[in-house]
């Protein structure tokens, strides 16, 4: 008999570190991802708000024509590059939606939407993939991060700032946006690890759009789902369909409500799908067919809102019309104002590396002036861009 | 032109009348006065709690403040920074605690990616007011990881201050200015000083400059040594033993590496018409060639020989056994004031200290 077989012989106090502190059984998603829209209520439960239906068909259908202008501006060279979420767009518009006014926002650069259907300017939403400057909105009033680039490096931040809200006693959750490809990311690990060990009140909303440019989630995990993750980590995973924009907006509200009371953190993975490639500047015929994307334009995200609505007589083709006619004016007005050349001040470049400038940064910045000044004294008369400096330099 | 000198203090003799206190000390005391100063201030990092740090630097502040002001996080070095990050942007002023140098690393994509841009890229919306305090250095007998000099990597990322503190009232005063400045502030504190003592009042901390501004420890007319951190003590002791060989060294302690004080190292350089730059970083593209440069460029007409470097040497950072070959030490400080091109008698600098 080996002391491994003496059973009941090693019973310390405390209980051994290997011991679970969380039972993992109610923290493991359901098998099959949560659907709302077009399922039969057998349980006699009640039918998703009709208003908020409404809602989030209107900014989805504006959603869809917004990226379809963002990538029309790519084109046009108006947008140096742009990530479409065309096919996203319950995810995006729910988690828009889903937030209180409080509430933070950390997405990251496929979700310019969800920034704009909280109701941020798109023009300034889209300073970044424009290139007049790395970032366009006041944060601090609106509550939402700057777009993230560098893969779930935002999701440590929507952890601290949660944690920090939560050490100063505020009712106030974070919710950051990644994407499948993402989850690979050690960020991501730190990140959920972090929250779950201090009952942040965070929710990360993953959304599996199916590919991490032209990697398949295959070759991305192993993982059940990416929502089982969670269970490592202690917190509830939920996996949702995330296509159906009443099935996120409800899974979202629950895991936000449930972080602001102070009952901790949720992962949420969204199965959806990126109809367009992974930017204007990719070719998704490489890696995908067209049978694909068609079986998945067939469960297309408002296409399923519509249907219910129309269902149950909330939306008739008057509104339809309507919806589609503002969403029309809302692209118009968008190229209208990304059709201005932007002014960047050259000048502007070094004033806000520090609070205040070094005298190495002084000299520097003093050396571009006169390369500008030199530069206008050349310029042909009538040239705007030149030498349109001097406006926005801080100290 | 003339430099106040601030001379560091030796081992608990400048002021009989203040107790010897040491470098970690001074640290602790900083920490301290700045969490009760100021509630926004949180301390995070690995073993910082009820253990006060493996360096304890941060003994008693969990006890005196809570484990929520000075937390335990767990181990994941970009998890704390980047969570400092969204702790910043929520009102909070973190100070991060890095063990070890080469233990920063996993940190750097949140330091490099978020941390030194954020200002920038906001437009001056989000400041990062975060201090990332990293234990540097070798000369403590440590195994691999543990004797990094890594100030290169962090002088080399627009958007951070980097300071380094090698006496005990800087160690105070600075790194009271890093936790107050609304720029982030990489912080790296020398391992092998942080036993060495000062008399030094906790109660009366006296002044220092501001970060970015460099000290002339020594003054002195044949030769310039610019140092910082570690190699100060190093340069000091070089200094004394030059004397015999009739050299009057001037040794200048940057403090701060970013931002970099030129007019102190080069009123001193010009005064001198030597240089030598001394540190324990590799010598290629390290922080040495950086000073070279714009010691050159700004002295030229006043040098009587080139700026020469003595550095660690391009390898990775030896083994305990080994390290005492690697580490710049007061023969090869000495070695390298001898090649100064001290036969050209009508230089500045030898006129009143030939050999």
């Amino acid at each position: 008999m080996t002391v491994l077989e003496q059973h009941g012989a090693y019973a310390p106090t405390p209980p051994p570190s290997w011991r679970p502190r969380t039972a993992p059984a109610p923290l493991l998603p359901d098998a099959e991802p949560h659907r709302v829209l077009g399922v039969e209520r057998a349980d006699g439960g009640p039918a998703p708000d009709g208003g908020l239906l409404l809602r989030l068909y209107e900014s989805m259908v504006r959603g869809r024509r917004y990226n379809e202008q963002a990538t029309a501006l790519t084109k046009q060279g108006r947008l140096a590059v742009y990530p479409s979420s065309t096919g996203q767009e319950a995810c995006q518009v729910a988690a828009a939606l889903a937030l209180r006014e409080d509430d933070w926002l950390f997405p990251s650069y496929r979700d310019t939407l969800a920034a704009v259907a909280r109701g941020l300017d798109p023009v300034q939403v889209l300073s970044l993939l424009r290139g007049d400057w790395h970032h366009g909105y006041d944060t601090r009033a609106t509550r939402v991060a700057p777009l993230c680039t560098p893969l779930a490096t935002q999701l440590p931040h929507a952890v601290g700032l949660a944690r920090a809200a939560q050490l100063r006693g505020d009712e106030v959750a974070a919710l950051a946006l990644v994407g499948d490809g993402g989850t690979s990311e050690g960020d991501f690990h730190e990140a959920l690890n972090f929250a779950a060990v201090w009952h942040a009140p965070v929710v990360v909303l993953v959304q599996n759009n199916g590919f991490a440019i032209s990697v398949p989630l295959a070759k991305q995990t192993a993982a059940p789902s990416l929502a089982h993750k969670a269970v490592g980590y202690g917190m509830p995973g939920r996996l949702v369909d995330g296509n159906d924009a009443a099935a996120v907006h409800g899974v979202l509200t629950d895991a936000l409500d449930r972080a602001r009371r102070g009952d901790g953190p949720t992962l949420v993975e969204a199965v959806t799908y990126r109809l367009e490639a992974h930017t204007n500047a990719d070719d998704a015929t490489r890696y995908r067919t067209e049978a694909e994307i068609a079986a998945w334009r067939a469960h297309d995200p408002i296409a399923l809102l519509e249907d219910e609505l129309r269902q149950r007589e909330l939306l008739d083709d008057a509104e339809a019309e309507r919806v589609a006619s503002a969403a029309e004016r809302q692209a118009a007005e968008l190229r209208e104002r990304m059709n201005q050349d932007p002014e960047p001040d050259p000048m502007e470049l070094f004033g806000h590396v520090f609070g205040e400038r070094t005298p190495q940064l002084r000299a520097q910045a003093e050396q571009l002036r006169a390369e500008l000044t030199a530069e206008s004294a050349h310029a042909a008369p009538g040239d705007a861009h030149r030498g349109a400096h001097g406006g926005r330099e801080a100290r | 032109m003339s430099t106040a000198v601030q001379p560091p203090h030796a081992a608990g003799a400048a002021d009989p009348a203040r107790k010897p206190v040491t470098l970690s000390q001074a640290l602790n005391h900083a920490l301290r006065d700045a969490l009760a100063a100021d509630p926004a201030v949180h301390v995070l990092g690995e073993d910082v709690g009820p253990l006060g740090g493996v360096f304890r630097v941060t003994d008693g502040l969990a006890e005196e403040f809570g484990e929520e002001r000075c937390a335990d996080t767990p181990l994941a070095e970009a998890g704390i920074l980047g969570s400092a990050v969204g702790m910043a942007m929520y009102g909070l002023r973190p100070v991060v605690e890095m063990q070890f140098d080469a233990f920063a690393y996993p940190a750097f994509e949140q330091l490099v990616s978020h941390v030194s841009r954020m200002r920038n890229r906001t437009r001056g919306g989000l400041p990062m007011p975060i201090t990332v305090r990293v234990p540097y250095g070798g000369g403590i007998g440590g195994v691999e990881h543990h004797s990094d000099s890594s100030e290169a990597y962090y002088m080399a990322t627009p958007g951070i201050h980097v300071v380094t503190p090698a006496t005990v009232p800087d160690a105070y005063g600075l790194l009271r200015a890093a936790i107050a400045s609304d720029d982030p502030v990489v912080f790296l504190e020398p391992k092998r000083l942080y036993w060495s003592k000062a008399g030094w009042d906790p109660a009366a901390p006296e002044p220092v400059p501001g970060i970015g501004r460099a000290a002339v420890r020594r003054p002195g007319r044949s030769a310039t040594l610019v140092t910082y951190g570690p190699s100060l003590p190093v340069c000091l002791e070089a200094a004394e033993a030059a004397r015999e060989e009739g050299w009057d060294l001037e040794v200048v302690d940057l403090r701060s590496l970013v931002p970099f004080d030129e007019e102190t190292v080069a009123a001193s350089v010009r005064r001198t018409g030597r240089a030598v730059v001394v540190h324990e970083s590799p010598g290629f593209a390290g922080p040495g060639g950086e000073l070279a440069a714009r010691i050159s460029e700004r002295c030229f007409h006043y040098l009587e020989a080139p700026v020469l470097r003595v550095a660690g040497f391009d390898i990775p950072y030896p083994p305990p056994m080994l390290e005492r070959h690697h580490l710049p030490d007061v023969d090869r400080v000495l070695d390298a004031v001898a090649r100064l091109q001290w036969e050209s008698e009508w230089t500045p600098g030898t006129t009143e200290g030939e050999r």
